[in-house]
């Protein structure tokens, strides 16, 4: 037993180094002024009285509206497609689950790359609208081709979480509850949905992170004015090199997420007064 | 009503799947394009491939993906599963700290884990550049090896690592002679998983590099203000590799299953043999 | 019984802030069949998980041939387990399994077949070595366990409430089947139960446990017989206990009468308990004895008819053949050695 005990602490030194400090170095230079170098620090809430400047408090809101929209499409179409996926057999789930999880383990860089092709103003998608003697639309650089991209990167990070728990689900729970009278729509609700519950409130988590901070999608298909919370930081740590700020606003990111995790978790039946 | 209701749905997930690999299949297409278009093909050609080969910068970026992939996956590996194997051996201070820390790095946004890891490396004097990549791989990779061993470790009963003891092996032979057999599966899936998450990585390697080194990642995204064919051919290959290796480990598994069950199938033959031999005498 | 191999010397052991042992003194022999019996928690296990090796004691000595093998890790000891749910290694066939401890000593391979196979022929699954393990049967994954420890050739075998996963048939035939090996293979075996049937069935000597504490040492026949105190007469058999006094060698009181008895060795007047089976109370005529009481109520049990007679200061139990009405007037009749007089639980 004792033997295997202290194989941890290799992890447990390493963790600390390599992930605890660096959060702790966020929080101090989120806090403080003096450049990049710790040789001079000077605590300040400069850095935060900052964030609420109306030019990147709306960069917030962009994103959180944006996040929202994304996780909202990527909810109804990301729940119709488990619930579809889950009326076939096991065997047949299996290969089609596989088939959606395929894309993400394919480099996402190169997957947007591949729908500058399809959106661009000369691109695919406005080539075949000109054949059938359609206009041509402009789709790069707007809300919709950012949309698109991320719907397409997050999808699946809706779906698998949905169908585990469509598919954990008893099928006669759905028939017991036509068998007391209930009608198909009043039994989705009341039955499949609240089942799905947990998968719905994993799959919204996931999603809503992932979009809120993502910047490559935003600066590949929104263009270099498209700012969100993700660019805000990258240009603070990459160009304009105010890393306090960046910390700052990172900091802030961070403890959103936390505050809705712990949000969320508690809509989840399962996750209540569990671990 | 079924019937339709049936079709509906396949018309559905068609729409979905288009959704999903419309763009795939069509970088994979204008891969063989002849021509630098991206919207029109005008015929067949394998220029880009010829062009990637001969492209440094990609190749050198392959170069530092593969390397780091497979560097810090075998770190990841090793460090992630020794660490769930005494994870469940120790105190409940010890075990919660370390689980909660080890899911910084999976619930906190890329971005931040980038941005702390760069912070670390600038504080250290540490320059920039292959190292500081593969170190935070290794650290962004580590979490999802314990997550999926961790389960598998809990499962096991915990006299097994004793019953090897018991008969004479040393822990070290304990450990690699009956836990790591029994736990396995779960290495596997950390090791598929850390290896796909550290090629596919793009912000943390963006944020912590420096002297010109870059993965395939970084040059994917430096070269999107201009069309370029070239990125086709190195997508098509991604892909296909990716799917390849995706649809053998799931689809292995299921072979080795139907064996197993197999093997049952004579052995409940074998058995019923024996009783019935035992009948007869 | 020739020389001691294992002895503890004030064995104690603490978890966090509990004493699961708290001073163990015990000497076992070689060739011996010796039971740990008690309730769950009573330490049985810990003390069995000492002499294995997968826990070290807090205090006192383990000797193992003289010698003190307490820091000495399991796998240098020449002891073997079998734990309570097998512990079997799923991903090895049967013959793997039982070949583990001979492949790690690098033993060749046409011994270790022949070993295996012998093994394998002692506990009954002749021919099984291709087998999965997990396949088999809980019976047949208790066999090869004990194989698997035996065929290293251990000078001490600990069993670990091996039959506790077996149904009730095939726990009395592993019972008989385990007594049988350790007389073909000769060597120690340490057993740990909760079954005080098993424990009187199987073993040359029982010691009877509790709270961390040794209650008795004894051969099967003593510890039903003669328990030292309530708790071994409670926990080993039916018994009637009673509260009386010892007026002086060989003449107890209890209920208010003097019975005469063959404990000696009492202070004069000292308050003891006194033990009666049931089994050994007769019913008779009321003039008969000096015990009279009525029928209370009749059950039976199969074998024996379970009565219960009221008397004026208890209820005493009674196992016995014959049927007797509800409500009839009797007498209770048992002779001079069977009654047993104890200390009481405070000394």
């Amino acid at each position: 037993m004792k033997q295997f005990k202290n194989l941890v602490r290799p992890y447990l030194i390493w963790s600390f180094i390599l992930i605890v400090v660096p959060l702790f170095l966020i929080v101090l230079y989120s806090v403080t002024t003096g450049g990049n170098s710790l040789v001079n620090i000077q605590f300040t809430g400069e850095n935060f009285k900052k964030i609420f400047e109306p030019v990147y408090m709306n960069v917030f809101i962009r994103s959180f509206k944006l996040g929202a929209i994304t996780t909202g499409v990527c909810l109804v179409v990301g729940y119709m497609l488990a619930y579809v996926i889950s009326r076939y057999s096991e065997k047949v789930q299996n290969i089609l689950i596989l088939a959606v999880t395929i894309p993400t383990w394919i480099n996402m860089l190169l997957r947007t790359y591949a729908w500058i092709s399809l959106l661009s103003d000369n691109g695919i998608i406005n080539s075949l609208l000109m054949l059938l003697g359609l206009d041509p639309v402009t789709m790069m650089y707007t809300d919709f081709s950012v949309i698109i991209g991320l719907v397409c990167d997050l999808l699946p990070f809706m779906v698998i979480p949905i169908h585990t728990s469509l598919a954990k689900m008893d099928h006669s729970l759905i028939e017991a509850a036509y068998d007391l009278g209930a009608k198909p729509l009043t039994a989705f609700w009341k039955v499949t949905f609240k089942l799905s519950i947990p998968g719905v409130v994993n799959g919204t988590i996931m999603v809503f992170l992932l979009s809120i901070s993502s910047f490559v999608i935003p600066k590949l298909l929104g263009g270099g004015q498209y700012v969100l919370i993700g660019n805000l930081i990258e240009e603070q740590f990459i160009s304009v090199g105010d890393w306090n700020f960046g910390s700052a606003i990172s900091m802030l990111l961070a403890v959103a997420i936390l505050i809705m995790i712990s949000i969320m978790k508690k809509i989840d039946p399962d996750e209540n007064g569990g671990a | 009503m079924k019937k339709r209701g049936k079709i509906g749905s396949i018309i559905y997930i068609a729409i979905c799947f288009a959704f999903f690999y419309i763009p795939i299949i069509v970088t994979m297409v204008f891969s063989f394009n002849s021509s630098k278009s991206l919207t029109r093909f005008t015929g067949f050609s394998l220029r880009w491939y010829q062009a990637l080969v001969e492209d440094r910068d990609i190749m050198s970026a392959v170069g530092v993906s593969l390397s780091i992939a497979v560097i810090a996956t075998a770190v990841a590996t090793v460090l992630g599963t020794i660490t769930a194997i005494g994870l469940s051996r120790n105190r409940k201070v010890v075990k919660e700290w370390l689980i909660n820390v080890n899911n910084i790095p999976i619930m906190n946004p890329e971005i931040v884990t980038a941005i702390g890891l760069m912070i670390l490396f600038s504080s250290m004097k540490i320059q920039r550049g292959y190292v500081t990549m593969l170190l935070a791989h290794i650290c962004f990779c580590t979490p999802y090896v314990i997550t999926s061993v961790y389960p598998k470790v809990r499962s096991l009963d915990p006299n097994l690592a004793n019953a090897a003891m018991d008969l004479g092996a040393t822990p070290f032979q304990a450990l690699t002679k009956v836990i790591v057999p029994m736990i396995k599966p779960g290495i596997y899936a950390g090791m598929l998983l850390s290896f796909t998450m550290s090629l596919d990585d793009f912000v943390i390697s963006y944020f912590v590099t420096g002297n010109g080194v870059a993965n395939i990642s970084i040059v994917v995204y430096n070269m999107t203000k201009r069309t370029n064919p070239t990125i086709n051919a190195l997508s098509a290959i991604v892909i296909v590799i990716i799917i390849v290796t995706l649809l053998i480990v799931n689809l292995v598994p299921e072979a080795v299953k139907k064996r197993q069950e197999k093997r049952v199938e004579k052995n409940k033959r074998m058995m019923q043999e024996n009783m019935d031999s035992r009948k007869l005498d | 019984m020739s020389n001691k191999i294992i002895e503890l010397k004030g064995l104690t052991k603490n978890f966090d802030d509990q004493q699961v042992l708290k001073g163990i003194d015990l000497n076992i022999y070689e060739n011996e069949f010796l039971t740990l019996l008690g309730p769950s928690g009573c330490g049985k296990t810990t003390i069995l998980r000492i002499i294995a090796g997968f826990e070290e004691p807090s205090k006192g000595e383990l000797l193992f041939n003289g010698i003190d093998i307490s820091k000495v890790p399991p796998y240098k000891r020449e002891i073997n387990t079998v734990f309570q749910k097998y512990a079997l290694f799923p991903f090895l066939n049967v013959h793997d399994n039982v070949a583990f401890g001979l492949n790690l000593k690098k033993v060749d391979k046409s011994v270790v077949d022949q070993k295996v196979s012998r093994m394998l022929k002692l506990v009954g699954l002749e021919g099984f070595e291709k087998r999965d393990v997990t396949l088999l049967s809980g019976g047949q994954q208790q066999r090869v366990a004990i194989a698997r420890a035996l065929v290293n050739e251990p000078k001490v075998l600990l069993l670990d409430e091996p039959l506790g996963a077996l149904d009730a048939k095939l726990r009395k035939e592993m019972q008989f089947e385990l007594k049988k090996i350790q007389k073909e293979v000769g060597i120690t075996f340490i057993f740990v139960t909760h079954d005080q049937e098993e424990a009187l069935s199987m073993s040359d000597t029982v010691v009877v446990m509790n709270n961390g504490i040794i209650q008795q040492i004894g051969s099967p026949e003593d510890i039903y017989n003669e328990p030292e105190n309530r708790f071994v007469a409670n926990f080993i058999g039916d018994s009637n206990i009673i509260e009386g006094n010892m007026i002086r060698d060989c003449l107890v009181c209890f209920d208010g009468i003097e019975f005469p008895c063959v404990d000696k060795g009492f202070k004069e007047n000292e308050e003891v308990e006194v033990v009666l089976r049931p089994e050994d109370i007769d019913i008779v005529e009321p003039e008969k004895s000096k015990l009279k009481g009525t029928v209370a109520s009749i059950v039976f049990k199969g074998v024996h008819y379970e009565i219960i007679v009221k008397t004026d200061r208890r209820d005493y139990k009674i196992h016995t053949t014959d049927y007797h009405e509800v409500g009839k007037s009797v007498g209770l009749s048992f002779t001079d050695e069977d009654i047993h007089v104890m200390y009481t639980m405070e000394n």
